[in-house]
């Protein structure tokens, strides 16, 4: 077995590259951090030592927060991913407790349908989709991309909770209908609370694919006030004149902490549901 | 014929009433389609109606804000002779296959590092995984950053370790560019695959291991020979979501390049975009999109028999 003399190998086969997958994957992270504190001598400068800050400064946080939309996008963020989340979930449990716990005809072919919506990547739907959005004249509303959000993630959700829902022994819910519960009434107080691992993990998907999305958001959402936030760092923050790199960082930042924030609360339902059912991206 | 008196009262309603609704509500059959009806309405009306749409659009000339005239096949068969269409093929399938080779093999490299014990274990794992939680659109405006034609660190780096004379242009060379996104994708979608592919590992037994040390197995056999095949079924299903996801990647491409320089960056969702959105031919843009289905059909009928037979 693992002895001392065995450092050398430790240190080949675990260390370095447990060191070189820790930087390569969180780099990108500290140089968003570190970018969004520097002066902007430091930052054009290509004689000052870039990998580290020499004197750090919040002003570009101060203008994004004042002289841009930034609170607007994050609040129409929020809004959107909470709202799609919720609904999403619920329905996405409406489609997956029949298919998971019940015969019924036509059950197969349910089944292989919301299997393949959740496969049809969104560059096939996205101009048919445009045109839809414009009949419905909904064109910059955040109700465009809270109709649209959810025809990614009810999909996404169904999958991930069939697997939650089959997992919960019938003898359970037979026990509860011989006492007089109700199909709903066995579903609403026996079935889900045993699955809430698999609503959690549902929800918290659900969130972070909402905060991810961005197609459709670019595409139905014009005006800066509907914007969210992935769309107006992009759209509106990189701009024509060289200096706004500090600004662009603050908002990459910030609006990557809601969605990292969640996540280390939850990590364990994220990694659970990750393994669970491959996750759309 | 004897006419009933009117004083007989007929079949008290109220005895059947609760019987017929609470007992359809109690079939199987009534109560799965009640639950179904919502979440399947709302996909056929906003997926289901846009994909024939789509297919419906491709057929026809049309712009943005003018009816469509029915064009038959012609979409499809000018996008076959526009060079620029054979490009557009040739990048994503580049794009696709190499950022998959990379992210399979640096996610099981970071599967197998992850699955030895050591302190912190669980930290490491959760911040592994932030590349791949991170709205993407965002963690690629930081890569620009880092590959900027003036201010680049990697440039920085490799000029002030004496690696080369002077910076990279590394989006705004053609060959670099691809590169350069393979890259950032393989960056977001590497700890998927490891982070997967450590629970897979971490079903397997220890007495495998040690069964196989004893009859004398190298760790390469006992890699081959013992992992891979338990692991397999993982390995399969996560690389072709992977796959499927990775062909209708759109936001990191868009965000970093927009397609350019000269195309040379343009995968089949952007430039697809670009016709159909930003020049407004609707009906071009969706032949465009739809040209990924037959690649994309093969592996999702592919991937569903693999799931139906595990």
């Amino acid at each position: 077995m693992v002895g001392g003399h065995d450092f050398l190998s430790q240190l080949r086969r675990l260390y370095l590259p447990l060191v070189f997958f820790v930087v390569a994957m969180l780099f990108p992270f500290y140089w968003m951090l570190i970018t969004s504190i520097k002066p902007n001598r430091e930052l054009y400068s290509q004689k000052i030592m870039p990998l580290m800050v020499h004197q750090p400064t919040l002003k570009h946080y101060v203008d994004l927060l004042w002289e841009t939309n930034f609170l607007t996008w994050t609040y129409n963020t929020m809004l959107v991913a909470v709202v799609t989340t919720l609904v999403s979930v619920v329905i996405g449990t409406m489609i997956a407790y029949p298919l998971a716990r019940m015969r019924f005809p036509g059950a197969a072919v349910v089944a292989i349908g919301v299997a393949a919506t959740y496969l049809v990547p969104q560059p096939l739907l996205f101009i048919p989709m445009s045109d839809i959005i414009n009949r419905l004249e909904l064109g910059n509303t955040l109700s465009a991309v809270m109709l649209t959000y959810p025809t990614l993630l009810i999909p996404f959700c169904a999958w991930l909770l069939m697997g939650y829902f089959k997992s919960v022994p019938r003898e359970l819910e037979e026990a509860a209908r011989i006492d007089g519960a109700s199909r709903f009434k066995a579903m609403t107080r026996i079935v889900l609370p045993l699955c809430t691992p698999g609503l959690l993990s549902a929800g918290i998907f659900s969130f972070t694919l909402a905060q991810n999305e961005f197609l459709y958001a670019l595409i139905f959402l014009a005006k800066s006030e509907v914007r969210t936030v992935p769309i107006g760092v992009v759209t509106e923050l990189i701009r024509g004149d060289v200096f706004y790199w500090g600004q662009l960082m603050a908002g990459a930042l910030l609006g990557s902490v809601p969605v990292a924030l969640i996540y280390s609360f939850f990590v364990e339902y994220y990694v659970a549901g990750l393994t669970a059912g491959a996750v759309k991206n | 014929m004897a006419v009933r008196p009117a004083s007989v009262a007929r079949p008290a309603p109220v005895a059947g009433r609760p019987l017929s609704i609470r007992r359809i509500l109690e079939r199987e059959g009534a109560f799965s389609w009640l639950m179904l009806a919502p979440g399947v309405l709302f996909l056929l009306a906003f997926v289901a109606y846009p994909f024939f749409y789509g297919i419906f659009l491709s057929l026809e000339d049309r712009r943005v804000a003018s009816p469509g005239i029915f064009v038959g096949l012609a979409n499809f068969v000018s996008l076959a002779h526009d060079a620029v269409f054979w490009q557009v093929t040739r990048n994503t399938f580049m794009y696709v296959v190499v950022t998959t080779i990379l992210k399979l093999s640096g996610g099981l490299g970071m599967a197998l590092v992850m699955n030895q014990h050591f302190r912190g274990r669980n930290l490491i794992r959760a911040s592994l995984l932030l590349p791949f939680i991170v709205p993407t659109a965002l963690s690629t405006v930081a890569w620009m950053w880092i590959l900027d034609p003036t201010f680049s660190v990697v440039n920085w780096v490799l000029v002030h370790a004496g690696i080369i004379g002077s910076g990279f242009s590394w989006l705004g060379n053609a060959s670099l560019a691809m590169w350069s996104l393979i890259v950032v994708n393989t960056w977001r979608g590497m700890p998927f695959y490891g982070i997967t592919l450590l629970a897979g590992l971490q079903t397997i037994s220890p007495d495998l291991y040690e069964a196989a040390a004893i009859d004398g197995a190298s760790v390469t056999q006992r890699f081959l020979y013992v992992t891979l095949p338990v692991i397999k079924p993982v390995l399969v299903i996560v690389t072709m979501f992977s796959v499927i996801f990775t062909f209708g990647d759109f936001q990191l491409i868009y965000a970093l390049t927009h397609g350019g320089p000269a195309n040379a960056t343009h995968v089949f969702s952007t430039w697809s975009f670009d016709i159909g959105m930003s020049a407004g031919q609707l009906g071009m843009g969706a032949a465009v999109a739809l040209a990924i289905l037959p690649a994309l059909a093969v592996l999702i009928v592919g991937l569903t028999i693999y799931l139906r037979r595990e």
